[in-house]
């Protein structure tokens, strides 16, 4: 390594700017001008400043430095600004089942904006390989550029600087020098404005011609605390990709039902969905509400069951209750690491149709009450005595088939069409007849029983969000953690002031990083009880 | 601190940051490490049979699978399953099972379906759609060709004709 030797003897690092020993400046154009070295990392060397040639110096140079670190985060900025622009795959409001359709969807709504938005990939940005790259890249740069850095600015402010050069001193932002009168006990000028300073509650460094008080050098790890903080940020983001860290899943769930829960091994049962809503004396003003409503709460009462059987899906599952509870909008039901949210519902729904079977031919007396449940329909069901019901075919969404017969558009009971028989022992009968759209059709022009349409039962289905997230302590502890560096950095200053005597004449120099008023307070306070002989003079730049 | 334990550090830092790099490329790339593909195993499953006890996916092993997802209300699955029925009779005394496996019907609304096309091989009900989301099902009519090993060899999505399952079968037949 190439070093540099000073004139005290001490040779330094290459990319010194002041001094190790010394503290004088080691460019001599410096020295004479009035431009000083940046005090940010006290003229030490940073450690990527080598010549090694090595592929591994290189990269470690490339990282270490602030305007590549700049430029990744600029990037990223404008690379996440961009993929606001237009939606997200995950948040197209239409099926798009394939990845043709995805494409089509950008080009056929946004034109050839959209199509280009789509080629380079901006719809799926932020878990796309090269948006990934680029946060690894950034969290490479905030580790590289820290450790090339406090390192050196630790080596620095371990060993303080007590006789410092008189370039360095002068160098200062603040400096100060006098003559000393004839007969001036030095010894106990420095000794008085040594407990001067302790009493401001700086700590003191001291030789018999020179002293250096600090105090708040904490406040220099502040930006190295918070990029430990945005790293930990940036390793929980990354821990959700583990298998088991991350979930988030969306279940229906109808009244009375219990479903699995994808990728777990738990089941959810609806036991009952309600909205409630605000009455009209509840309102302290009164609205025009023209017969709308405001909702009050809209809330799940759920139980959550553990499948013990999880090993093979779709298997008789075999459930324990886990909990038993609400689950309401802001307050879900929590069992360790996963949250269920209520987060839809679709109320109202058809669950099952119901019917009373009627005697046409003894004065329409009802003879027993007939229930279709639409999503798990009887197939034979017992109405009276001797007399059976059977379902004999069942569309949940009924409509016309291309072959002219009755099919189903989904398998969900939007527009059921039942065909049902009833059976009749004693009276040796068969009567067939079909429940479409509100209105039966039988099958015989003169039959004997007749159908009621009732009421149906109306269920209501609720939407659970169910999310799991193992990283989110991570990243409140990297978030508090970089809260912490923010206001040691911002909050606390690290002040130094040095005082020289030096063949009669007495030096004073002060830095801080921030708060220059507050440090002059200080020197004038200092200069004022010790009565010092000097004059201040206070540059523009430090 | 000496140049060569320099040089060792810098290799440590950036070797810990590139396994990061290549963790955050692999799992932006495999989204959905679980997701059934051409190659992988075919995850078992057990499920209720029309008319019958339950039926597993695992029982089946030493034997071709072919695995349709299926619903009476989509009209190219109805189209294809007189298909799937004609290959079923060709092949199954060679070891071809033909799993249907219904998506989140009633037994009374399927039943009916697999009559009017005399279906007689094995109809498995997914009354929950688990096995349908298990297996990453989109558009319907999917079709999973599975080695008598339980290796998935093709995934074909949309209505198959009798000489496509035909050459398809012959790749998975023991």
């Amino acid at each position: 390594m190439d070093q540099r030797k000073c004139e005290c003897g001490h040779t330094n690092p290459v990319g010194t700017l002041l001094c190790e020993s010394c503290g004088k400046p080691l460019v001599i154009q410096i020295s004479e001008q009035t431009a000083f070295p940046d005090m940010r990392y006290e003229g030490m060397a940073r450690r990527s400043q080598t010549y090694t040639k090595k592929m591994v110096d290189r990269v470690w140079n490339y990282f270490s430095s602030v305007k590549i670190a700049i430029g990744i985060i600029i990037v990223i900025l404008i690379a996440s600004a961009v993929g606001t622009v237009f939606p997200q795959q995950q948040y197209i409001p239409v099926p798009v089942p394939t990845e043709a359709d995805v494409a089509r969807f950008y080009t056929n709504t946004y034109g050839t904006l959209g199509t280009i938005y789509y080629q380079l990939g901006f719809h799926n940005l932020y878990s796309s390989w090269w948006f990934v790259t680029l946060l690894v890249m950034l969290g490479t740069s905030l580790v590289i550029c820290s450790l090339d850095r406090v390192v050196p600015l630790y080596k620095a402010l371990k060993k303080p600087r007590l006789n410092q050069h008189k370039s360095f001193l002068k160098g200062q932002k603040l400096f100060a020098e006098g003559e000393l009168a004839q007969g001036t006990d030095q010894a106990e000028l420095l000794a008085g404005s040594a407990e001067t300073l302790r009493k401001k509650g700086y700590r003191i460094f001291q030789t018999d011609r020179a002293l250096m008080a600090e105090k708040g050098r904490f406040s220099r790890w502040g930006p190295y605390v918070n990029h430990i903080g945005l790293i930990l940020f940036l390793v929980g983001v990354l821990a959700r990709s583990i298998p088991g860290f991350f979930l988030d899943e969306y279940v229906w769930v109808r009244e009375g039902e219990t479903v699995a829960i994808p990728n777990t091994p738990y089941y959810i049962k609806n036991l009952q969905y309600t909205t409630e809503y605000w009455s009209e004396d509840e309102m302290p003003v009164k609205l025009e509400l023209n017969g709308g409503v405001i909702a009050k709460n809209y809330q799940t009462d759920a139980i959550l069951y553990e499948n013990k059987n999880a090993d093979l899906p779709g298997a008789k599952p075999d459930l324990v209750e886990i909990k038993n509870g609400p689950i309401i909008v802001n307050h879900p039901m929590v069992h360790e690491s996963l949250y269920l949210y209520q987060s839809g519902m679709q109320e109202m729904q058809l669950g099952a149709l119901n019917f009373n079977l009627i005697d046409l031919k003894n004065g329409s007396k009802e003879v027993g009450k007939i229930k279709v449940d639409l999503y798990n329909p009887a197939q034979e069901q017992v109405v009276a005595d001797g007399i059976k019901v059977k379902v004999l075919d069942y569309f949940p969404d009924f409509i016309m088939g291309k072959d002219g017969k009755p099919a189903t558009k989904t398998n969900l009971p939007k527009n059921p069409m039942v065909a049902i028989e009833v059976l009749d022992e004693k009276g040796k009968l068969s009567e067939k007849m079909v429940y479409l759209q509100g209105s039966i059709l039988t099958q015989k022009s003169d039959p004997t029983y007749g159908i009621e349409i009732k009421m149906p039962d109306l269920i209501d289905i609720s939407g659970i969000n169910v999310r799991m997230d193992k990283a989110v302590p991570l990243i409140y502890f990297g978030s508090f953690i970089f809260m912490i560096g923010v206001a040691m950095g911002f909050f606390w200053q690290h002040r130094r002031i040095w005082v020289q005597i030096q063949d009669g004449t007495i030096m004073m120099a002060a830095h801080t990083n921030k708060n220059w008023f507050g440090l002059r307070r200080e020197v004038d306070g200092l200069v004022e009880q010790m009565k010092l002989p000097v004059t201040i003079e206070e540059k523009s730049k430090a | 601190m000496n140049k060569s334990n320099r040089t060792y550090v810098r290799i440590a830092v950036l070797g810990l940051l590139l396994v990061a790099l290549v963790f955050a490329l692999y799992s932006s790339f495999v989204k959905d490490p679980q997701a059934v593909k051409v190659g992988s195993n075919a995850p078992n499953f057990s499920l209720e049979q029309l008319n019958g006890p339950e039926m597993a996916l695992g029982d089946l092993k030493g034997k071709g699978v072919v695995l349709n997802f299926w619903g009476t209300w989509c009209e190219p699955c109805k189209e294809e399953m007189p298909a799937l029925q004609a290959q079923y009779d060709k092949f199954k005394d060679k070891g071809l099972v033909v799993l249907g496996v219904n998506i989140g019907e009633s037994p009374i609304a399927v039943e009916p379906f697999v009559k009017q096309f005399n279906v007689t091989f094995p109809i498995v009900l997914d009354r929950q759609s688990q096995i349908t989301k298990l297996y990453r099902i989109g558009p319907i009519p999917t079709t999973f060709f599975i080695s008598p090993e339980g290796e998935v060899k093709e995934i074909f999505i949309g209505q198959l004709n009798e000489a496509m399952i035909a050459d398809k079968v012959s790749k998975i037949l023991p």
